[in-house]
This record gives structure tokens, C-alpha cells and sequence, in this order.
């Protein structure tokens, strides 16, 4: 089989269009079909998520453009290729599939999980090794590391990054996720999404996500599809779009409580700002320190290990007050965000911490700058500007839709 | 004649018998294994068949061994075939069993992520399904292993291979100087063969069983 087996966008974009075209469900013995002629086209290199209530049928959707769930009716098309009838096998080694709980098979080291793809490809040997370093970095992890680890051996989060890059690792144009997040704590949650977002930004896939979760939905889409029961779609647009102009009142009744704070969703780290902060290493010398605490002009300084991760605080006085010990000195750094992280998390960052600004990491959790809340809050005045000045000759309408 | 004694003067007998006996209880292991195993294969997705094949064989299991070669050897003669046919089919239980219950117990999760990136059938049953229940099918070989063990001393009664015949001469001759010595003879090999097979199998679950699923 040819490298670039998978059917390529004109757009320019590694991803492919996805059509689905009159797509529906039937169960044999069930009341009414579960997916009921659900038509929807997603362009290449979109992130487009599917978000609706528990057995609403999103989760079937997704399947049936993998096939694992063959459909009673209608077509999907592909980059315009229909693969309805074409052999499912095929169709699934071009299309990346990441599940809920990582799927990870227990009894394969990380690389043996990583390269079943390309190695049912075809692919040569050299190049799969090749292959899995570049995916292992790709995620995140490091590969001397965790190459030839078990999955057991692996946290929740660094679990569920192998079966991201295990989904990638053929390079399909196409990646569809089902629920993938669902099953992991709150906070490796969100890294993991902030992750996605960073993939998204260097790989523009076409990414088709399933999730019951709305404020996942902000946060992840190009585009949200807010299903009903039996996957009949009640608004398909931008997160923005529909926070601010829900369709209807199950639209807005999902939507919940709080949308004008879900908007804090919509803009990203990257996008606010990042300033600078004076930074010294462990393993400088403590005058060193010293002086460029005091030289700065600033109150604090970021104190960063030998990998260049943000460690602690070190205010004027703590360097005294602990004996001069750089271990102690100071405040440890409890939680950072990445340049994908949204307004919402960074603010909830800041406001945790009390002192008002949170460090920003890079892809390796290395610094990459500061965000405060000064930064934040002009950030927020903007949003609220651009919407009066945008809502003003249609407020009624708009007010209408928005939940109590 | 003391036991010892005993074993000294007939111990070239004696090897020769064991050898035999362990050589027919492997051979029926491998061909049970294989048979139980494709049985599990082809029954596991059904839930009728799957009790219909475990059925089948525990009924196998309840006809007396000294019945079950009573009965084969006016079909196939007497010697090794009543032998191996017999031993095979009670070696089959455990197997199915075990396997059938192995492979049901694969996370569904995990077929279906071996399916949606595009494993075929085949493929999923040989990388994903068969690893993962490979060690409870591991245990009922062993199990099979120990049972036929026992099972394969009665094959003397047909003229089979094996320690039974030591067993069986002493048995026909009570009283003679030499009958306890030889049932003794034939029951502690068997104990031993037993426990060195089961030696064996840790051996074998260390070799085969993947790291990654290794309790």
C-alpha cells in the first residue's frame, strides 16, 4: 500500500471533507430508528464536535463513519469518495479512532501499540521505529522513556496521549474521538485537551469529537452539533454562535447556566498575550540571584530546574528568610498553563494561586512567559465591547434566547 | 524384596514406562488444546453454543475412564488409539472451558478499538483476543495436564503405553511378594510426572504469558 493511502483535501489541509448524507440508524426490534436521517458536512481540517445528551445517538453517529456501526440508509462520503460500500478494514486504517479509556492493549509495550498501524500498512521497519519516536514526542512523552513501557504502567493522562498517538500514527486525514477524555480527573482533563488543541494547531486533521460534555464542546470545536434524540441536529455553528444565539430552548436549556462565562472558553492563552518574567536557573549561583531579583525592578522571580520548568516563586526577603537555600526559598509552583489553555482555565489558574499571574509552559511543560490577571481582565473588557457593539440592534432577539 | 530394592532391579522397566506414559499425556494435551481451543473459537460469540460446547464436554467427562475405553476398543482396537482418543476427549473440559471464559472475558473495549484501527478479524482474534485469554487458557491446560495424568494409568486395561501397566500387574497378582511394590511404583511416578509437568507449565506461563498482563 502506497505512504498517502488516505485521500487528501484540495483545500491545502492534511485532513479530508467529511459528508454525511441522509445517514440513519435502524435497530432491528427497537421503537424508531436511533440516528434518523442525520445530513451534515464538515470541511477539512475542522474540529467539529458532536454534543448532546446521553443516548441521543452522537455516539453512533461517530461509528458509522468507521463503520463500526454499518448504517440502515444513506452515505458517507469521504474527500467525496463514497465509503459506504468499500471494505470496512481498509476504510478504518485511514481513519484514526481514539476511545474513551485510552483502548490501549495491555498485553504491547507502548511502541508495539503505536506502530500496529503502520506496521498493517506495510510500512518498512526503519520507518515505523522512526514513526513512534516522532508520535511519542509528538504527544508529549518522552520516548527513551516510555517506549518500552506497558500500559498498566502509565498514568490515566499518559494513557490516553499513546491512544491519541496511536490513532495518529498512520497520519490519517481523518481522526474521530469518542469521548476520550470521560474517563480521567478533572485537571489531566484539561491538559489533555489543551494537548489536542496544540496537535490540532501543527497537524490541521479533520477531527470529529463526541462528547456529552458542553463546556469540552466550547472549548475543543471549530464547529459544535448540538444533537437531540435520535441525532437530529438542533443548531450546527461556531461555539460563539451558539452561546450567543442559541436555535432553541433545548439548545439553550444544554447550553446551561453561564453562558457568558463560557465564553471565557473562546480565547486562548496565545491570543491574550504572554508577558515576560525574570527567570534564574537552579544552578545559578546565589548572588547571582540576588541581583537579578533586585535589578529587575519586579517582585518576584520564576526559579526554573535544569529542563527549564517553572519550580518557584522567589519574592524579595525569601532568599534571606530560608537560609539562602534555593530548594526552599520562596512559593512552589502549583499549577501552570499552556498557550492552548483558554481564558477560563488561565483564570481559574490565577485566581487559585492569589498572587495573580500563572506561568505559561510550552509542549515539554518547559517556561514560556507569565500571564496576570491585569492581562485577563482587559482581555474580558474586549469580549464584553465587541459584544454590545455587535448585539446592540438585535438585543431583544438575543435575549430572548438566553436561559434566565 | 524391599521397595528400594525393588526400584534398583526394575528401574530401566520403570523409565521406559514413565517415559511412555508422559510422552501419550502430552501428545493428548497438544491435540486437546488445539481441538478445545478452535471449539472455544467457534462457540464463544453465542451464548447457546458456548453452553452447548461446555455442556458437551463435562458430559464427556462423567463417562467412567474404565467405561469410555471399554467402549472404544471394540471400535478401534486395543493399544494407543482407545488410549489417545480418550485421553483427548477428557482433556478437552478444562480447555473449552477456560477458553470459552477467556475469551469472553476480553474487554469489549478493546475488540472494538482493535476493530476501528482497522484490525481484521483474523488479526484481532491472533493479536488482541487469544494474548489476553491465554493465561486462564494456559490454566486449563494445566488442569487438563494433571487429570490425564491420572487418567492415562487406566489405558494399561487396553494394552495402552504407560505406568498403568505397573499398576495393573500389581493389582492382578495381590499377594504376591512384589504387588504393592509395583502399585506403589506406578502411583508415585504418576505423582511425580505430575508435579514435574506442572513445573513445566509455570515455566511455560513465564515464557509466554506478556509482561503487560503478568499478575
Amino acid at each position: 500500500m502506497s505512504e498517502s493511502a488516505g485521500p487528501r483535501g484540495s483545500s491545502g489541509s492534511p485532513g479530508a471533507t467529511i459528508a454525511l448524507e441522509n445517514l440513519s440508524k435502524r435497530y432491528p426490534g427497537g421503537a424508531g430508528p436511533s440516528v434518523d436521517d442525520v445530513t451534515l458536512e464538515i470541511r477539512a481540517g475542522e474540529t467539529v464536535v458532536l454534543v448532546g445528551p446521553s443516548g441521543c445517538g452522537k455516539s453512533t453517529t461517530l461509528k458509522m463513519i468507521n463503520r463500526l456501526i454499518e448504517p440502515s440508509g444513506g452515505r458517507i462520503r469521504i474527500d467525496g469518495e463514497d465509503v459506504t460500500g468499500i471494505d470496512p478494514v481498509k476504510l478504518r486504517r485511514n481513519v484514526g479512532y481514539a476511545i474513551q479509556s485510552s483502548g490501549l492493549f495491555p498485553h504491547m509495550t507502548v511502541a508495539q501499540n503505536i506502530a500496529l498501524v503502520p506496521r498493517m500498512l506495510g510500512w518498512p521497519r526503519t520507518r515505523i521505529r522512526e514513526r513512534v519516536e516522532e508520535m511519542l514526542d509528538l504527544v508529549g512523552l518522552d520516548p527513551r522513556e516510555f517506549h518500552d513501557r506497558y500500559p498498566r504502567r502509565l498514568s490515566g493522562g499518559q494513557q490516553q496521549r499513546v491512544g491519541v498517538a496511536r490513532a495518529l500514527a498512520a497520519d490519517p486525514p481523518v481522526l474521530l474521538m469518542d469521548e476520550p477524555f470521560g474517563a480521567v480527573d478533572p485537571i489531566t482533563r484539561d491538559h489533555l485537551q489543551d494537548e489536542l488543541l496544540r496537535l490540532q494547531h501543527e497537524l490541521r486533521r479533520t477531527i470529529v469529537f463526541v462528547t456529552h460534555d458542553f463546556d469540552e464542546a466550547i472549548k475543543l470545536a471549530d464547529r459544535i452539533v448540538v444533537l437531540r434524540e435520535r441525532s437530529r441536529i438542533a443548531q450546527f455553528d461556531t461555539p460563539e454562535a451558539i452561546l450567543t444565539h442559541p436555535a432553541d430552548d433545548f439548545v439553550s436549556e444544554f447550553v446551561g447556566a453561564g453562558a457568558a462565562l463560557k465564553r471565557l472558553h473562546l480565547t486562548r492563552v496565545r491570543d491574550v498575550g504572554i508577558t515576560e518574567c525574570p527567570t534564574v536557573s537552579v544552578d545559578d549561583p546565589l548572588p547571582y540571584v540576588c541581583d537579578r531579583l533586585h535589578g529587575s525592578g519586579r517582585d518576584e522571580i520564576l526559579l526554573l530546574d535544569r529542563r527549564g520548568r517553572p519550580r518557584r516563586w522567589l519574592r524579595r526577603g525569601d532568599l534571606t528568610r530560608d537560609g539562602g537555600s534555593l530548594d526552599r526559598a520562596g512559593t512552589p509552583v502549583t499549577d501552570t498553563v499552556t498557550r492552548d489553555a483558554t481564558l477560563r482555565d488561565a483564570l481559574e489558574a490565577v485566581l487559585t494561586d492569589g498572587s495573580g499571574r500563572v506561568a505559561v509552559t510550552g509542549r515539554h511543560g518547559e517556561y514560556a512567559g507569565v500571564v496576570d490577571v491585569e492581562t485577563l481582565m482587559r482581555s474580558v473588557h474586549t469580549l464584553l465591547e465587541a459584544d454590545r457593539a455587535r448585539t446592540r440592534p438585535e438585543r431583544e432577539a438575543v435575549g430572548e434566547g438566553w436561559p434566565a | 524384596m524391599s521397595f528400594w530394592e525393588y526400584l534398583a532391579g526394575r528401574h530401566q522397566q520403570l523409565l521406559t514406562d514413565a517415559w511412555q506414559h508422559a510422552g501419550a499425556v502430552l501428545q493428548c494435551v497438544v491435540v486437546a488444546t488445539v481441538l478445545g481451543v478452535l471449539i472455544a473459537i467457534a462457540t464463544y460469540r453465542s451464548a447457546w453454543a458456548g453452553s452447548l460446547a461446555t455442556t458437551a464436554t463435562a458430559t464427556l467427562l462423567t463417562v467412567p475412564s474404565l467405561a469410555m475405553i471399554g467402549l472404544l476398543i471394540p471400535v478401534v482396537g486395543l493399544g494407543v488409539p482407545p488410549t489417545v482418543i480418550a485421553l483427548t476427549l477428557y482433556g478437552l473440559l478444562p480447555v473449552v472451558r477456560n477458553a470459552i471464559v477467556g475469551l469472553r472475558g476480553v474487554d469489549p473495549a478493546l475488540v472494538d478499538a482493535a476493530k476501528g484501527i482497522g484490525m481484521s478479524r483474523p488479526a484481532r482474534l491472533l493479536r488482541v483476543e487469544l494474548p489476553l485469554a491465554w493465561p486462564p487458557i494456559l490454566t486449563g491446560i494445566r488442569v487438563s495436564t494433571q487429570m490425564l495424568m491420572g487418567i492415562a494409568a487406566i489405558a494399561a486395561y487396553a494394552s495402552g503405553p504407560g505406568l498403568g501397566n505397573e499398576i495393573f500387574r500389581g493389582i492382578a497378582s495381590l499377594g504376591s511378594a512384589n504387588a504393592l511394590n509395583q502399585v506403589l511404583a506406578g502411583t508415585l511416578g504418576i505423582v511425580l510426572l505430575a508435579l514435574l509437568f506442572d513445573a513445566g507449565y509455570v515455566l511455560v506461563g513465564r515464557l509466554t504469558i506478556p509482561r503487560g498482563i503478568r499478575v
